[in-house]
């Protein structure tokens, strides 16, 4: 296996390390850096529970290499609350619509919400509804996922996420 | 200033936020593959790509090359440990189901060897070198592959796994049937279902030298999995621990530990290093229990009017090769018909084995009974020429009929499901939706309405072993905050948010200052979890008791410190009030320092400190009822459904917390959704899963399912605290909600096929009246029709001679719960016999009657439900075998040999 040495920020802090090829974003945040609120679910690119965001956009952390990383600056679920523990927006939304139960697939829920609600994007109902078609959640038949959509939508989505 | 409030405010039945929240919503979640232990190892399994063959040989040399790998396990290695499988019900599994294969494999996914590595990724590049030869046979795969094919288990007679009832139709059933004005038949197949827990299953097994052992495990109850773990490896359940702190959902699929995580646990025993396996999704969706694939026909006598006269259903269940218990689901019979006025009711109910993935408990693992019967309600409305709602009506109990008792035994005191549907249809302008549907058919658009009524048993307590009360132990501490250790555990449920509600209300004290405590056995104490929609009410009531119990304590330590009647004592919102003394309120903090620190200050007979704790033994079963109507549109061109309106009317008693009762309903709903119009493992000829991955098996999105409109009936039940439980009832109702949605949509082009998943090319069969999707040609043997002979279960003739019979013997009697031990003690004189039966309920004794070697006696037994079993057992030489009739529940079969 070849292993290669990378360099790349998660949430804002600098990490440094070796990484065999294959090793994939998702696994090294996990299991090198111990980022432990991304998780791997199916890991083919469906359920989207590993999404993270990558310079800004939302990707399936178990779909993208670690090497592909080199430079970049990832975002993981751990990143999102202020540093005093506040909530962002989106993870607000979710907590005040009962948007999760398990939690499993959650962290990559709230990682594309961020990502499409980034600075000055004012994505609708229907943009927010289409990108969470492309995570799949087994607990809360998506009823409070939706209605967080809504909050997240009426509030004036954008700002800082 | 206001003078305080008195008057205990009210947290019970309001919308307070998560407790779990914080963490699962921070990436604070502590999920089984979050746990690293120092020297830990991974695993990764060998598993068979061959259905049905014999093992000639594991090469594992170049695999054991591989840097990195410690070890290569066989069953050969395992056989040493001992260990005995259970099913859900602690007995022992009857099917001769090993860790790894053992000689044979059964099915694809059958694990072989397992690989203990550095790393998970080395262990799954050594598991791919390892060579298995396999002598392939040809598998049996489908139930008619199991009528007449070979043996899934050559050591069994047959491949029957489990079987009660009667294959004639009952002669009262007969002659109703043969007199009715309208008799319908239908049949449903429902499709094999990946239970997809979004965490798959998982387990860390550390153990800490030969005597004791931690385990995190994603299960269902860790209390479940100490009592299973403790009796299968013969440990004393206080050297295990286990922890489950988050657990990604669950669903039936981690009731039990089953082969992969028990192989861990005992590998990790005899490896004596920590050992961590999770499963991937590929393995999730072939190797992990399946669900559901049972094709049931009902058929229902109904005279002029709709109304119910006799019903006869047989029923079928694909178990695979390792069922996780030997199961005919005589649930499905037993909970057909308590709700409705059905006059007479017979059944035959089959489990067979085949070389599938076996089966496990899924959700509502007896919905089958609500599709066919609301399903078959629905085609007598269209046929009978009467409206769907009014047929219900016309049947259904309502509460100034109860109680009544089923013809199967079970009785019901309180349901509302007739109620329930009052209420739907008040909230729902039928007849508006009835001219849109005429106005939409002119032009080519098929909207329909469906509806469905149903009861759960719920909160099942003290009729099977594994189903117990709950306990709750709370304390306030000397802070004045109040921490509870449960014996509840959440998959997702929010057990420490509801748990949490009912605490605070009843103890009178802030919400925030409640902390639960649960998901490690050796917190709180044995429950099994979320098992039968039991936790609301269950554990509900014991948070209730104990709260009021501890409130109690308060009082009466408030009232002597503070000179005041115990009566006139309050605690609102964490402050401890005296009626008519606003200016005494004190926090609940200073009794509480009193209680720890100063404990001579408390009156006479009070213990030191605030602690109380109370196991709640509810009614041995609560019931939940609910009616349910969905509207869709149904495109003609492509064959897609769009669900249009959901509207759910629950009885689910007190409400904890409306939205978690939303929630539990919706994640059945969506469930309910995917089986009727997505969801699919199916197989190949030769055995092979065909849905390997979420882009195989699909899984509903957010645009396949609708919002959900609620109503709530809130009749309280007779639990303390007046819960029902809600867990499973969205998966039972939903799917015949939805096909009678569809039924009534394309009504313009005949009945619908009932063989699901109802897929865009299956409605296309239906409306152009040809096989598009392949399917409806291609079906199963109809059930009916019974077809290759079983083997006769009937006792043989008595042979010539003398047998000796008196004396003591083993007996082995096989139930729907699993196999039952007892020990009976025979005398005979002339004709007559008597004698004693000695099981672990105790012993009974009997008279009956010999005949040559066949004896015949009946007992009457209280558990699981009053029953006369009459037994039939004939003996040659020192050997035994017999049934023992059940009433209507038909035979099970007896087994035994002479011990003295």
């Amino acid at each position: 296996m070849s292993e290669h040495r990378i360099e790349l920020t998660v949430n804002g802090r600098k990490h440094a390390a070796t990484v065999e090829a294959r090793t994939s974003l998702g696994e090294f945040l996990r299991e090198d850096l111990g980022y432990t609120g991304t998780h791997l679910a199916c890991e083919h690119g469906v359920c989207g529970a590993c999404t993270v965001t990558v310079d800004g956009r939302a990707m399936r952390s178990c779909l993208m290499l670690a090497v592909q990383a080199e430079g970049a600056e990832v975002i993981t679920i751990e990143g999102l609350a202020e540093q005093d523990g506040t909530m962002s927006k989106v993870q607000q939304a979710m907590r005040d619509n009962y948007g999760l139960q398990c939690g499993f697939c959650t962290p990559g829920i709230l990682m594309t919400f961020t990502a499409i609600t980034a600075g000055d994007a004012k994505p609708s109902e229907q943009d927010m509804e289409a990108a969470m078609s492309g995570h799949i959640c087994r607990c809360t038949g998506y009823q409070g996922i939706r209605r967080a959509i809504r909050q997240i939508v009426a509030n004036g989505a954008g700002e800082s996420a | 200033m206001n003078m305080p409030a008195f008057r205990a405010q009210q947290i019970i039945g309001k919308r307070m936020p998560r407790k779990e929240d914080g963490r699962l919503l921070t990436g604070n979640g502590q999920f089984v593959d979050d746990v690293r232990l120092p020297g830990m190892l991974h695993v990764a399994y060998v598993r068979s790509t061959v259905a049905r063959g014999v093992i000639t040989g594991i090469d594992m040399d170049a695999a054991l090359e591989v840097p990195g790998v410690h070890a290569i396990y066989t069953q050969d290695d395992f056989s040493a440990v001992p260990l005995t499988l259970l099913n859900f019900f602690l007995t022992p599994i009857d099917s001769p189901v090993t860790l790894l294969a053992n000689g044979r494999v059964a099915c694809v996914g059958d694990p072989i060897a397992m690989v203990i590595a550095e790393s998970r990724a080395i262990a799954e590049d050594a598991a791919a070198l390892v060579e298995v030869s396999i002598d392939e046979e040809d598998p049996v795969i489908t139930l008619a592959d199991a009528r007449g094919g070979p043996l899934v288990h050559p050591e069994r007679a047959e491949n029957i796994a489990q079987e009660m009832g009667d294959e004639d139709v009952d002669e009262g059933v007969q002659e109703a049937l043969e007199k009715a004005a309208h008799v319908i038949t239908r049949t449903i197949r429902h499709q094999r279902i990946a239970q997809s827990t979004m965490e798959a299953r998982g387990c860390v097994a550390s153990p800490s030298g030969a005597e004791e052992m931690t385990i995190y495990i994603s299960c269902q109850s860790p209390h479940m999995v100490a009592r299973y773990v403790s009796m299968a490896m013969n440990m004393p359940q206080e050297a295990i621990r286990v922890i489950a702190k988050d657990v990604g959902g669950a669903f039936g699929l981690k009731n039990i530990p089953w082969r992969e995580e028990i192989a861990v646990i005992v590998a990790a025993k005899l490896f004596g290093r920590p050992l961590k396996w999770v499963e991937d999704r590929f393995e999730a969706l072939t190797a992990s229990s399946h669900a559901r694939e049972q094709e049931i026909t009902l058929t229902v006598g109904f005279d002029a009017e709709g109304r119910l006269l006799a019903g006869h259903s047989d029923y079928h269940s694909n178990n695979g090769a390792w069922p996780m218990g030997e199961d005919c689901n005589i649930a499905v019979h037993m909970f057909m018909w308590p709700a409705y006025k059905m006059p007479a009711y017979s059944f035959h109910t089959r489990g067979w084995y085949t070389n599938t993935m076996g089966l496990g408990g899924y959700r509502g693992p007896w919905a089958m009974e609500s599709l066919i019967r609301e399903v078959v309600l629905d085609a007598a409305a269209r046929e009978i020429g009467i409206d769907p709602i009014e047929i219900r009506r016309r049947n259904l109990i309502r509460l100034s009929d109860q109680p009544m008792t089923s013809t199967l035994g079970i009785q019901v005191d309180d349901i509302t499901p007739a109620e329930c549907l009052d209420k739907l249809v008040a909230h729902l302008d039928v007849p508006k939706f009835r001219k849109e549907q005429a106005e939409a058919r002119k032009q080519g658009r098929y909207l329909g309405i469906g509806f469905a009524t149903y009861i759960e048993p719920t909160g099942s307590a003290g009729s099977m072993a594994p189903m117990t009360g709950e306990l709750a132990q709370i304390r306030i501490e000397p802070t004045g905050k109040v921490t509870a250790s449960l014996s509840t555990h959440s998959q997702g449920h929010g057990t420490a948010t509801t748990m949490a509600q009912v605490i605070a209300d009843r103890l009178g004290v802030p919400y925030e200052d409640v902390s639960v405590f649960e998901g490690d056995s050796t917190i709180g104490g044995f429950a099994p979890g979320a098992a039968g929609s039991r936790q609301g009410i269950i554990g509900g009531g014991a948070c209730w008791k104990t709260a009021e119990l501890l409130s109690d304590k308060v009082k009466r330590a408030a009232a002597h410190l503070y000179n005041a009647n115990v009566d006139a004592i309050s605690i609102v919102d964490g402050i401890i009030h005296i009626e008519g003394a606003p200016e005494m309120s004190r926090p609940l903090r200073e009794v509480a320092e009193i209680a720890y620190g100063e404990p001579h200050r408390l009156p006479p007979g009070l213990d030191a400190g605030l602690e109380a704790q109370y196991r709640y033994q509810p009614p041995p079963m609560t019931m939940t009822s609910a009616a349910h109507s969905c509207i869709v549109e149904v495109d003609a061109e492509t064959g897609f459904v769009k669900i249009l309106r959901w509207v759910s009317a629950e009885d689910c008693g007190t409400v904890i917390n409306p939205g978690v009762v939303e929630g539990q309903i919706a994640g059945g709903l969506a469930q309910a959704i995917g089986q009727v119009l997505l969801e699919e493992m199916p197989y190949d000829a030769r055995g092979n899963p065909l849905a390997a991955t979420f882009k195989d098996y699909l899984m509903p999105t957010i645009s396949d399912v609708p919002d959900f409109e609620y109503l709530h009936a809130n009749t309280p039940s007779q639990t303390v605290g007046g819960m029902r439980g809600v867990g499973e009832g969205g998966a039972i109702i939903g799917p015949p909600t939805i096909v009678n949605a569809i039924a009534d949509a394309l009504a313009p082009f005949g009945e619908i096929g009932l063989t699901l998943p109802l897929t865009p090319s299956r409605i296309l069969d239906v409306i152009e009246g040809r096989d598009i999707s392949g399917h409806t040609t291609h079906q199963e043997t109809p059930t009916e029709a019974p077809a290759a002979a079983p083997v006769s279960p009937e006792a043989p003739a008595a042979p010539a001679g003398e047998a000796k019979i008196d004396g003591a013997w083993d007996i082995v009697m096989s139930t729907p719960m699993g196999p039952q031990q007892m020990t009976a003690h025979f005398r005979t004189d002339g004709d007559n016999l008597s004698g004693e039966l000695v099981s672990p309920e105790g012993s009974q004794g009997f008279t009956g009657k010999v005949e040559g070697n066949r004896l015949k006696f009946d007992l009457a037994v209280e558990k699981p439900m009053k029953i006369t079993l009459k037994y039939d057992i004939t003996i040659e030489g020192d050997a035994l075998t017999g049934k023992a009739k059940m009433g209507m529940f038909g035979s099970a079969k007896l087994k035994g040999e002479r011990v003295g």
